[in-house]
């Protein structure tokens, strides 16, 4: 018998994740971090042009995956304490800082979390730096990070196609394809692409709409 | 000397006519009968001397600390009742260590500073926790920001320093310190100068027994650890200050 609420409703009321495509990258003078804009409950696209690019302080951004309220109330506890420190010191706080925070809190709260986070920007000390923070609560400096479910698509194409010390233009476009490529495979990322460009001058955005998306191979 | 603030001098929590609170003050009477403590900033670290009387010819020597280590770049000298002292040096320990796991950085100095100076406030609001009846000297050195002093005193006020001297003879020290060219100064010059102060300017040798001299230094040599003097430099120093007392003689 076709039960119409259990067949429908059900879906709405699964927990809200961000199945998703994040990308943060290092280039020469600082870094690039690049995400789609689908946040899904289930097969229902909740919002489709959401903000995964999630400043923590100044020139300190975090990408977002897993459980959308997870990440959120951490990257909101993060950004409050990076601004006491930062008030506190005198100085603003160091990307490894902010990173260390987030895994203070990922970790120590493993049993209640759904949360993976990578937590990108520039400081005057590294220079542009990627920390890599996955499920469990470790924490990785690498050159260049991708998460969330769309990231599977783009082991291959990042092997085969990052360099160290690119140029702002060759990094921008490396982001772009990855999380274009990543929408037209994934069915949980979709939408626009969303980006920031994180150097000793501040943060830029920038946004590539769905109609400007290249298309790769495709019937 | 009772009188002074007969009625207003029973708990912290009463101010006294003038606007003063007495047992802040009668702590500070506690800090001033203890044996002297001198901080020096110099150009390439931070070096404190304390004057230890030794009360018998029981006691190892090297015990009954008076200076203290913070994390690894962090000394602490302290004048006044050791006991508060080392209650103070332990709340340090915990936000250094706390500072660490949360941010994966050394705490800065000031920032310690700052949080131990709240920490000694508190207790001099209630009436049923007395002030600390202790200073403390805190003392640091950086590559790039260079040596650091601060002295926390019983009613909680901290202030940076170049040259700093605590306890029963600070009046004394700190003249001698006045004098002294501070950033033209080496660590193991400044060893040399607060032996020099403490044996000859502050200890008494008439009034009190023998002392015991303790010094510890953070300082480029040290690669910004903080390390206790090399006895042989202590040893060194007296032996230079006994040869300075011939040559005026």
């Amino acid at each position: 018998m076709f039960d119409l609420e259990k067949e429908f409703l059900s879906d709405l009321n699964k927990e809200v994740k961000t199945g998703t495509t994040v990308m943060a990258v290092t280039f020469k003078g600082g870094v690039i971090i690049a995400a789609d804009s689908r946040t899904s409950s289930g097969s229902y696209a909740v919002n489709r042009v959401t903000d995964k690019l999630t400043p923590v302080h100044d020139q300190i951004y975090c990408l977002r995956s897993g459980s959308a309220a997870d990440t959120q109330i951490i990257s909101s506890y993060v950004s409050y304490y990076t601004n006491m420190f930062s008030i506190e010191e005198g100085s603003k706080p160091t990307v490894k800082k902010a990173a260390h925070m987030f895994r203070e809190f990922l970790y120590q709260n493993k049993q209640y979390l759904h949360a993976a986070i990578i937590c990108a920007g520039w400081d005057p000390i590294e220079g542009g730096s990627v920390y890599s923070l996955p499920l469990g609560g470790s924490i990785v400096k690498q050159p260049f990070s991708t998460g969330g479910s769309g990231s599977t698509y783009l082991y291959g194409y990042c092997d085969m196609n990052f360099k160290e010390n690119m140029t702002e233009e060759e990094a921008d476009k490396f982001v772009t394809y990855g999380i274009t490529e990543a929408i037209a495979r994934d069915g949980g990322s979709g939408g626009i692409v969303r980006k920031a460009i994180i150097d000793k001058n501040g943060v830029r955005r920038k946004t590539v709409y769905g109609n400007k998306l290249k298309k790769f191979w495709e019937k | 000397m009772s009188g002074i603030g007969t009625g207003y001098d029973l708990y912290p929590t009463t101010f006294s006519p003038d606007g003063r609170i007495f047992q802040v003050e009668y702590a500070h009477k506690a800090v001033e009968n203890s044996s002297t403590a001198i901080g020096l900033c110099c150009k390439d670290g931070v070096v404190f001397g304390v004057e230890k009387i030794i009360l018998s010819k029981m006691l190892v020597e090297g015990t009954n600390r008076r200076v203290f280590s913070v994390g690894e770049h962090i000394g602490i000298a302290t004048a006044g009742l050791t006991a508060d002292g080392r209650r103070i040096v332990q709340n340090a320990r915990q936000e250094a260590k706390n500072y660490e796991n949360f941010t994966s950085d050394i705490i800065p100095i000031h920032v310690l500073t700052e949080r131990l100076s709240i920490y000694v406030q508190v207790f001099t609001l209630y009436n049923y926790i007395r002030p600390f009846g202790c200073s403390l000297m805190i003392g640091s050195y950086d590559e790039e920001k260079g040596p650091s002093l601060y002295c926390i005193e019983p009613d909680s006020v901290a202030l940076g320093f170049y040259g700093c001297a605590i306890g029963k003879g600070k009046q004394e020290a700190k003249t001698e310190i006045s004098k002294l060219k501070l950033s033209e100064m080496t660590c193991k010059d400044a060893v040399k100068e607060i032996a020099k102060i403490l044996i000859k300017t502050v200890h008494d040798e008439t009034k009190e027994k023998e002392m015991e001299l303790e010094m510890s230094w953070i300082c480029k040599e040290t690669k910004g650890k903080h390390k206790l003097v090399p006895k042989k430099l202590i040893e060194e120093a007296v032996e230079w200050v006994k040869g300075q007392e011939n040559e005026e003689d």
